[in-house]
């Protein structure tokens, strides 16, 4: 995290804490410098300091599992709910489970998109949600998406009652919310597959397994709008509900959760879009669906199918995003006196009988019922085509790309991080810590890594340290320039916004598409994707950043004559800095949640490692190798949070 | 419960906010300032006020922002719990109440308007006013049926199927004080109902607010920071000043008669004319002999002020609305009010 250090330290707030923070720094250049004489404790941590973890958490698992029965509780939950899968597979695509009357027909499922659509936001959400039903269909996808969908059909509702059930009991209970809060933080840091092993163990393979870390992966961001929406409800409302008599259930029924109604909807809208995010991804859990199929088509580098399915995958992203959007922020409208019920209920009506026309329909023309494979269509040929062409046309370019890259960035760096003494490492991050919140922030920052010094994986932690350096900084190079060129006026920063939201909710898989396609499977590929995935959040917070500087100081520098450079640097970037940060604190996550994904086509970090501890179902290790990530992130969090909070305190921002 | 005794009354309420308020309030002796408290780390809402509010009767408190008024309304339905004293709501201790008796006074006994508003912003506007007889368990029809009743009342017949947001904010404190009094309360509490309104928008309102107490004749305590309001009102008036009440009296007495420095200040800039009646000035008779026709008890002195200027008697007579006779106004003592002492 060197250069994270030099972004972070910026102007030290008082001389005795600088000074601290050098003098820390003098001495993680003394540790470095002295690499070759130091004693080897203080270069690895030798093996007595390793503290067995992983075979601690196994301990803990299999006492839960074994001694606590609690196998036969998770198996009984999974049973509920592969029963409830089943019959949303039936429906969806004719899975041979009760209540056997599916698969229904694409066109009525198609049809009642385009209804949804139309009631939520009108045309351009109904072309949106009914096209990508059409599309699915067309392309000879059906049984994939519908696979897919109908685990999020199943985990959803259970994330979401969850939650907001976890955020009103954190909402009642102080000492409930305390203790929730940390497990939160770190359960929002841990990548994909550390959620999975545990599951793995527990459950098993397949889609109830796929469906269950679903479930659970989507739930901390429900929790956390539900106690959000719970508290911003106006005082004055509930007071008005007391005086209204209310008991406390009524309150709570009648009162609280339905005037904190969007927030709860922007919850929703979270765990719907982390349950595609994960559903894609449990592939590796044996989960069938499109993430499977991409999965094994980028392995076979298909380039043309996968993108077909990447496009799928983005348009069900896209598509649920928008219209669980278009719910919450949906206000409700009355009717005049006398309306009709057709009138009132015109949408209900609509979808209804578009339905039934469809099912009569798809009763004389199968080609309405179901799409087979020989009559979807399929565009992989042009785009393989179109692919293969560019990649020739550039193939110089990558060629060359991928060479400097490896030789003469990739590797140096990589062998500086892991030539780098321990010691030295945990000494540059407490100068770090201490420059920017004193004595509490190095402590933090050594806790946490020092934690991971002690699991024994230090190489593979600084591999993975090293991959989101050089790809934070790459995404940082071309995203500042970027976020300042799209904040110059209005409408590119309304476009480039719109864009970097619809970026954002694809689901991380996504990203490895291109790169595959031009990189082929190696380091450059993974550093390209976590670029591409990690730059989107700065690009967006940059804009944000520069938009939210008051008119009145821009005003003010324009009249002390200020050139359009100098407005930036002395003037819209010091006042933008403390939500850059957070961007840059949001792309550091990204880039860890990606390292950890693309381990698959090839890493030798952490990711890889956990890969290996979810193929033999080694829970212990896959905790601690998700801890370490998580760790990771949540130093650098530390770090941001309070730099920006001092920062803004400063500006007056607060 | 005669109908003499108070409808709402409090004794010796203090709210304190703080650590630990009842402790530091059981160590406390004499009777400490506002300053003094805060030095201790609390800050004093309410201290030490007593006062009853008699059955019928419209009482106005008056204060600046930050002066308690907003908590001691809240103290009087227990939305906020006291720190010492008692409240007695037709005899009974509200304290003391269970969770249960407090739902079951709240829903038959007592309405509240909210300075902003607080509807329900789901719920159509026969919803919000319906809200706490659903509250009480009465059924659909009867609900909307008294819901229609109330909606009509404060005219916003034919709007039933709006929702909060779709009204401006004269009609969504309309749609406030239906439902404040869909259940029929007997004690109605307002807290700055206007304040958040157009001054053109507030003057309207409070006609109407005046035409449903005259209907209505409830219990009213009315907040408010304008002082103009409390008098245009007002049966009596309750000034407070961090927390204490410093006075606490009929407008008439308030102008004629302030109790303190701060009570003097606020009447200051006031046109006491507009406010002292003629029953107000009237004495015993004494002797004195009465001629001509009388004035009446509820005329203030500004709409009596063409007669006083013109007229020749030293004392005039003063009747009730009966037209006996109650007493006799001196005019040099009107004509002081109305054009201030002569220096």
């Amino acid at each position: 995290m060197t250069d994270q250090a030099i972004i972070l330290t910026g102007k030290p707030q008082t001389w005795t804490r600088a000074r601290t923070g050098w003098a820390l720094f003098a001495l993680a250049c003394v540790l470095a410098a002295g690499n070759y004489v130091l004693p080897a404790g203080l270069v690895r941590p030798p093996e007595w300091l390793i503290l067995p973890f992983a075979d601690w958490i196994n301990a803990i698992f299999v006492f839960l599992r074994d001694d606590l029965g609690l196998l036969y509780l998770t198996r009984a939950f999974a049973d509920g709910v592969e029963w409830l899968l089943d019959v949303t597979a039936n429906l969806l695509y004719g899975k041979n489970r009760w209540p056997r009357v599916g698969p229904i027909p694409w066109t009525v499922i198609a049809s009642i998109g385009f209804v949804i659509g139309y009631a939520l936001q009108g045309w351009r959400l109904s072309l949106l949600t009914g096209g990508t039903f059409v599309w699915i269909a067309v392309m000879g996808q059906w049984k994939w998406a519908m696979e897919t969908l109908s685990v999020i059909v199943v985990a959803a509702p259970f994330s979401i009652l969850f939650g907001l059930v976890m955020g009103i009991l954190a909402w009642r209970s102080k000492t409930f919310e305390r203790i929730l809060n940390p497990v939160l933080n770190v359960a929002q840091s841990l990548p994909h597959f550390a959620y999975m092993i545990p599951v793995v163990v527990f459950i098993g393979v397949g889609p109830k397994a796929g469906a269950i870390v679903t479930i659970i992966f989507s739930v901390p961001p429900m929790i956390r709008m539900s106690l959000l929406g719970l508290r911003k409800v106006p005082h004055e409302v509930i007071e008005s509900g007391h005086m209204c008599g209310s008991t406390r259930w009524q309150l709570l029924r009648y009162v609280r959760i339905p005037t904190a109604r969007t927030e709860i909807l922007v919850g929703v809208n979270q765990v719907i879009m982390q349950c595609l995010a994960m559903v894609v991804l449990a592939s590796f859990i044996g989960m069938p669906g499109l993430g499977q199929k991409l999965l094994q088509l980028l392995q076979a580098l298909k380039i043309g199918r996968s993108v077909e399915i990447g496009i799928t995958i983005v348009l069900l992203a896209v598509m649920l995003d928008r219209c669980t959007k278009a719910w919450a922020t949906k206000q409700p409208e009355h009717f005049e006196k006398g309306t009709s019920f057709a009138v009132r209920h015109k949408f209900l009506l609509l979808g209804i009988g578009l339905s039934l026309a469809c099912l009569v329909l798809a009763q004389f023309f199968p080609l309405m019922d179901q799409v087979g494979r020989r009559d979807a269509f399929t565009i992989s040929k042009p785009i393989d085509a179109v692919a293969d062409w560019f990649i020739v046309l550039i193939d110089p370019v990558t060629q060359w790309l991928r060479w400097f890259l490896i030789t003469w960035v990739l590797i140096p760096i990589r062998d500086a991080f892991l030539w780098m003494p321990y010691a030295a490492v945990l000494a540059l991050l407490a100068a770090v810590g201490w420059a920017i919140g004193g004595l509490r922030s190095a402590l933090v920052c050594l806790a946490f890594f020092g934690l991971i010094a002690i699991s024994g994986w230090w190489d593979r932690a600084m591999i993975t340290v090293y991959t989101v350096v050089v790809a934070v900084c790459i995404a940082a190079a071309m995203g500042f320039p970027l976020g300042i060129w799209g904040s110059f006026n209005e409408k590119r920063a309304s476009v480039a916004l719109l864009i970097c939201d619809t970026l954002q909710t694809f689901p991380s898989f996504i990203y490895l598409i291109p790169v595959v396609m031009l990189f082929g499977v190696n380091d450059v590929a993974v550093v390209g994707a976590v670029v591409l995935f990690a730059a989107v959040p700065l690009v967006r917070y940059t804009i944000e950043g520069l938009r939210q500087v008051p008119e009145t100081l821009i005003e003010a520098a324009d009249m002390s004559g200020a050139t359009r450079m100098q407005t930036l640097w002395k003037v819209r970037l010091p006042m933008a800095l403390p939500t850059i940060m957070v961007g840059v604190n949001q792309s550091v996550m990204f880039s860890l949640f990606m390292v950890i994904i693309a381990a698959f086509i090839g890493t030798q970090d952490l990711g890889q490692e956990m890969q290996r501890a979810l193929s033999s179902t080694d829970v212990g290790k896959g905790l601690v190798l998700g801890l370490a990530v998580a760790f990771m992130g949540l130093m650098v969090d530390h770090l941001v949070t309070t730099w920006a909070r001092s920062k803004k305190e400063a500006l007056g921002l607060e | 419960m005669t109908a003499a005794s108070p409808v709402i009354s409090c004794k010796n309420v203090w709210k304190l906010f703080g650590a630990n308020p009842e402790q530091y309030l059981k160590s406390l002796t004499g009777n400490p300032g506002f300053d003094e408290i805060r030095q201790a780390g609390y800050i004093a809402a309410v201290r030490d006020v007593s006062l009853d509010i008699a059955q019928g009767e419209m009482l106005v408190i008056m204060g600046l922002s930050g002066s308690g008024k907003s908590t001691f309304v809240r103290c009087l339905s227990r939305l906020i719990d006291i720190t010492g004293g008692e409240v007695q709501v037709e005899g009974r201790n509200i304290g003391e109440m269970s969770e249960k008796e407090l739902i079951d006074l709240r829903r038959n006994k007592m309405g509240m308007v909210f300075q902003s508003f607080g509807l329900l912003p789901h719920r159509t506007v026969l919803d919000n006013v319906a809200f706490p007889l659903e509250m009480r368990g009465q059924d659909r029809h009867a609900r909307r049926a008294r819901a229609l009743e109330v909606i009509e009342l404060v005219g916003l017949s034919g709007r039933e199927d709006y929702f909060p947001r779709e009204l401006s904010g004269g009609q969504q404190q309309r749609v406030g004080i239906a439902r404040s009094l869909a259940i029929e309360p007997d004690i109605w509490f307002l807290d700055e109902p206007f304040s958040a309104l157009d001054p053109l928008i507030r003057r309207e309102m409070q006609d109407e607010f005046l035409r449903l107490q005259e209907m209505l004749g409830k219990t009213i305590v009315f907040i408010t920071h304008d002082f103009d309001e409390a008098l245009r009102l007002a049966d009596r008036i309750a000034i407070m000043k961090d927390g204490v009440v410093e006075q606490c009296d009929t407008p008439d007495q308030i102008v004629l008669n302030p109790a303190t420095e701060y009570v003097a200040k606020f009447t200051e800039e006031i046109e006491k004319s507009r406010v002292v009646h003629a029953g107000v000035l009237a004495r015993d008779v004494n002797g004195h002999s009465l001629t001509g026709a009388p004035v009446g008890e509820k005329q203030t002195i500004l709409e009596l002020a063409r007669l006083l200027v013109n007229d020749s008697r030293d004392f005039l007579p003063v009747a009730n609305n009966a037209g006996s006779l109650i007493g006799a106004m001196n005019r040099q003592e009107a004509l002081d009010v109305l054009l201030g002492e002569a220096s």
